[in-house]
């Protein structure tokens, strides 16, 4: 079945996400829609599932015009979804799961569990999937959680299929796998549109390119074109994704993490037995998929962690039994995975965020009262320096791009004495841009002397970043190799697998 | 993964109350009186020893915590509800002799005392079930219960029907519940704040007309008839449970085919599968075609419905007349045994059947002269509730979404 979005205009408020977007999915094809975070590439696949009514423009199917009133109407008309959240719920069965909508009954309304059962091992046999219908969805890893997800958009025979950022909680190997379905779905004739900004999956799975810029089609691009070419077009100007870094002028080994063990509330071991070094004007990064004791780690080294047992150690001081404000005293600065939770204060202005954590002390203080004249020449001159894109010192952070609340973050956090830099996932969710200068930043810092620790999901981002590389599994570091380590070896590491 | 010992542990310290019972009993003899006129066949009174019953419980109790830990630690595996429910069985069977030492127990009017403190607590637990089941926080039960109490009176007594009664009683707490789920949804406000606020505004508005209405002219519109027994042949002749459950008013009767339906409904049909999903993750729901506001106004006022009919029990089943705030917090008890009853209704039922037999406890025993206070026994049921929340029946999470508006973006 061909897919065709003609002009489709989508407007929130004053903004417009997609403005004009024409797009055209054949069978048998895999055709990607590249652009950065923000482009507008959700809010187009959520027009076509019906999720948001579209301000202009139309939808057809094989040349004949459709309108979506919700996901019901986009199911029935055998378009399915592959979410990028996965929409599963988790004390749920595989086969409860995949039949949510459209349940299979016997007389009298009730459920046919047996035909569910069937239909999932129907589709995971003829793709190898190998998924347990009777399983509880919040047991399985994953990826099998997606392969679940998939069987369920194949459901009701759907020919077009919709994979929004799919391989965003995938290992490398599970990547791997799912590039390798996606060729068997088109192989049996499916149109596939696959929603991504990472290029080298565009490379390797698509047979067209299509790349959406600030909610506007820029044009096609060819799946030969090499990675600068797609970012440069992505972004709009000449982009260079490599991560400029000298030598490490390395120091001496001051921050040190020994026998480190955590639990969390459930009394579950989160951390288990963690020993690490880091010299000084070092990058070393936290590899691994996400959910492995990475967030666990830099709770612990803050001192946001309740139960722990080892020893971190900063120049000689013991950081575990210190409180967030001991340990943040000591030089320690700390780029939150979360900046809007646990970052920023939204409802704050950017001038009070830049001093947060110095608000009761000189030279932004003095007594009970804010020196605000100070706090003002301060944020003026940190707007200036970290490129903060904003109205003014007085703009509120939850008015902010992604990219610009993640600089008065580290416009905070670098404006410390400091002795240790811990960022985890500095750049998600960043626009290209954004990303090269908090990477230039985080380079910067390191090569003052600094030690840095960065936890990284993106395998690109810890061998590009990094010095050396840590990586995660179920708490345990697996090992710790140079950021030359090839690709395939630190896949084998992130599923459990010592090098 | 290891198996958490909290299980084992708690009940081997409950198993001290065992203990006590053991070293506290005198020897003296409780009869316990089974039969009634209608038995088929006529059950011979038993005599017990304290001391021999209060050790058989204790043993009972002893085996079920070793056999809990053997289960923790050599199978690695959570202890089966089964051996809970004879542990319980034995607690029960231990301090209910125990109490009554030197007394007869009237096991028949115990139990059907029982059920009638229960009726209201079953139907307000279904009401909760459905309500939290489909993601939106019930606290309002207790309105619910008194609005249906005040309009089945109320419509009763207009018409002379007391079919016409019940039919307003559903009516009645339906539309509580619509209210609750109406500032849920669509006005998004707190669910917990509009519960406390409905509980506090029915009391006003009923205590507003049994005062202006109700109390000077009580056989106009305050004298409801109510509802005869109907013996069930030859269930109702079982000896000891047979008057007790099928020796019944209708409304009773309804109350089982309501806990039946509500399982059936929720484990087993398609509407079901979507109220729960709603309940857990409504945009996942959402994203395969399920309208959630409609699921969740349905749920939760089909709940309203069977909460109206808990408080119709109290009006046309048993007083025959209304009274000022007379659901007396069952709606809060009700919580209670959701929550006891793991939001499963089936489970929740039985809950209520127990907390009604812990307050109909303390009435039999004030009839014999009892020495323990009755308040000890009115609190049982919340201690109760309070260790299941706790962890000993296993882990106890409700609806993931239960309590959390959904909004459309």
């Amino acid at each position: 079945m061909k897919l065709e979005l003609r002009g489709i205009t989508k407007r929130f408020g004053a903004m417009t996400a997609n403005d004009n977007v024409n797009l055209v999915a054949e069978p048998g094809q895999i055709h990607c829609l590249l652009g950065e975070n923000g482009a507008g590439k959700s809010t187009l696949m959520n027009v076509l599932y019906g999720l948001y009514q579209a301000d202009g423009g139309e939808i057809l199917l094989d040349d004949k015009i459709v309108k979506f009133a919700g996901p019901g109407d986009a199911m029935a008309a055998g378009i399915g979804m592959v979410h990028q959240h996965f929409m599963l719920i988790p004390v749920f069965t595989v086969a409860e799961n995949v039949i949510l909508g459209h349940e299979p009954t016997k007389f009298g309304g009730l459920l046919d569990l047996d035909a569910a059962r069937k239909q999932v091992r129907e589709i995971s046999d003829r793709f190898g999937f190998e998924v347990d219908p009777d399983a509880i969805v919040g047991d399985l890893p994953v990826g099998v959680q997606q392969r679940v997800e998939i069987i369920k958009a194949l459901m009701g025979d759907a020919q077009v299929l919709v994979f929004d950022e799919p391989t965003a909680v995938l290992t490398p190997q599970e990547t791997d796998e799912l590039m390798a379905i996606m060729k068997q779905l088109r192989e049996a004739g499916k149109a596939i549109i696959f929603i991504t900004h990472k290029l080298r999956e565009v490379k390797e799975v698509a047979d067209k390119i299509t790349v959406i810029r600030l909610g506007k089609i820029v044009g096609e691009a060819s799946p030969k074109s090499t990675a600068n070419e797609l970012a440069s077009m992505m972004v709009g100007r000449a982009v260079d994704l490599d991560v400029e870094k000298g030598a490490p002028k390395l120091g001496s080994p001051t921050f040190k993490i020994s026998g480190l063990s955590a639990w969390n509330h459930a009394g579950t071991q989160v951390l288990d037995d963690i020993n690490l070094e880091i010299r000084e004007g070092e990058i070393l990064v936290i590899a691994g998929v996400q959910g492995n004791g990475q967030t666990e780690l830099t709770e612990a080294i803050i001192g946001m962690h309740g139960r722990t047992a080892g020893s971190i150690e900063l120049d000689g001081q013991q950081l575990i039994g210190k409180n967030v404000k001991q340990v943040l005293d000591l030089g320690v600065g700390f780029v939150p995975e979360d900046r809007t939770e646990d970052g920023l204060v939204a409802e704050f202005t950017i001038a009070e965020n830049l001093m947060l954590d110095r608000s009761d002390r000189k030279p932004f203080a003095k007594g009970l009262s804010l020196q605000l004249a100070y706090l003002k020449k301060f944020a003026q001159e940190k707007l200036q320096q970290f490129d903060i894109r904003a109205q003014g010192i007085e703009s509120k952070a939850s008015q902010l791009s992604g990219g610009n609340q993640q600089k008065v973050v580290l416009a905070r956090e670098l404006s410390r004495e400091l002795r240790l830099l811990v960022a985890s996932q500095p750049t998600r969710g960043l626009d290209v841009g954004s990303i090269e200068f908090v990477h230039e930043q985080i380079v910067a810092t390191r090569d003052s002397g600094i030690p840095v620790l960065i936890v990284a999901t993106e395998l690109d981002e810890a061998t590009q970043l990094g010095d050396r590389i840590a990586v995660m599994y179920k708490g345990k570091v697996v090992g710790v190799v140079p950021a030359t380590t090839s690709r395939s070896v630190l896949g084998q590491m992130m599923a459990g697998i010592s090098a | 993964m290891k198996q958490s010992l909290r299980t084992p542990i708690s009940l081997a310290v409950i198993s001290l109350i065992g203990l006590w019972l053991l070293v506290a009993s005198t020897g003296a003899t409780t009869m316990i009186k089974t039969a009634t006129d209608t038995d088929i066949f006529a059950l011979p009174d038993i005599a017990i020893n304290t001391t021999v019953s209060s050790a058989i419980a204790f043993a009972l109790m002893v085996l079920v915590a070793a056999a809990s830990f053997y289960f923790a630690r050599k199978l690695n595996k959570k202890t089966p509800l089964w051996l809970i429910l004879i542990y319980g069985f034995g607690l029960i069977y231990g301090i209910l002799v125990w109490l009554f030492a030197g007394a007869t127990m009237p096991i028949s009017a115990l139990l059907s005392g029982a059920l009638a403190l229960a009726v209201p607590l079953v139907f307000g637990s279904l009401a909760g079930v459905l309500s939290e089941r489909v993601g939106i926080v019930n606290i309002a039960i207790d309105s619910q219960l008194l609005a249906g109490a005040f309009i089945s009176a109320l419509a009763a007594t207009l018409s002379h029907n007391l079919y016409v009664g019940l039919i307003g009683a559903i009516i009645g707490g339906a539309i509580v519940s619509w209210v609750l789920a109406t500032f849920a949804i669509k006005y998004v406000v707190d669910q917990i704040i509009v519960g406390v606020v409905l509980n506090v505004l029915i009391v006003g508005i009923t205590n507003f007309f049994y005062s202006t209405l109700f109390a000077d002219n009580v056989s106009l519109f305050n004298q409801p008839p109510r509802f005869d027994r109907i013996l069930i042949p030859l269930l109702g002749q079982i000896p000891v449970i047979g008057p007790v459950l099928f020796n019944q008013t209708l409304i009773v009767y309804l109350m089982y085919l309501a806990v039946a339906g509500v399982w059936v409904a929720l484990f087993k049909t398609r509407w079901g599968l979507r109220v729960r999903a709603v309940g857990e993750y409504p945009k996942a729901a959402d994203t395969v075609g399920i309208k959630v506001f409609r699921t969740r106004y349905i749920s939760v006022m089909i709940g309203g419905a069977l909460a109206g009919l808990g408080g119709a029990f109290f009006t046309l089943g048993q007083v025959g007349a209304f009274g000022k705030e007379m659901t007396n917090g069952a709606g809060y008890i009700a919580l209670a045994a959701l929550i006891f009853g793991r939001w499963n209704p089936i489970y929740a039922a039985f809950a209520g059947l127990l907390f009604g037999f812990a307050q109909n406890l303390q009435y039999g025993l004030a009839i014999i002269g009892s020495p323990v206070p009755s308040e000890f026994l009115l609190m049982l049921p919340y201690a109760l509730t309070a260790i299941a929340v706790a962890g000993l029946v296993g882990k106890v999470t409700g609806p993931a979404a239960a309590g959390k508006p959904y909004i459309k973006s």
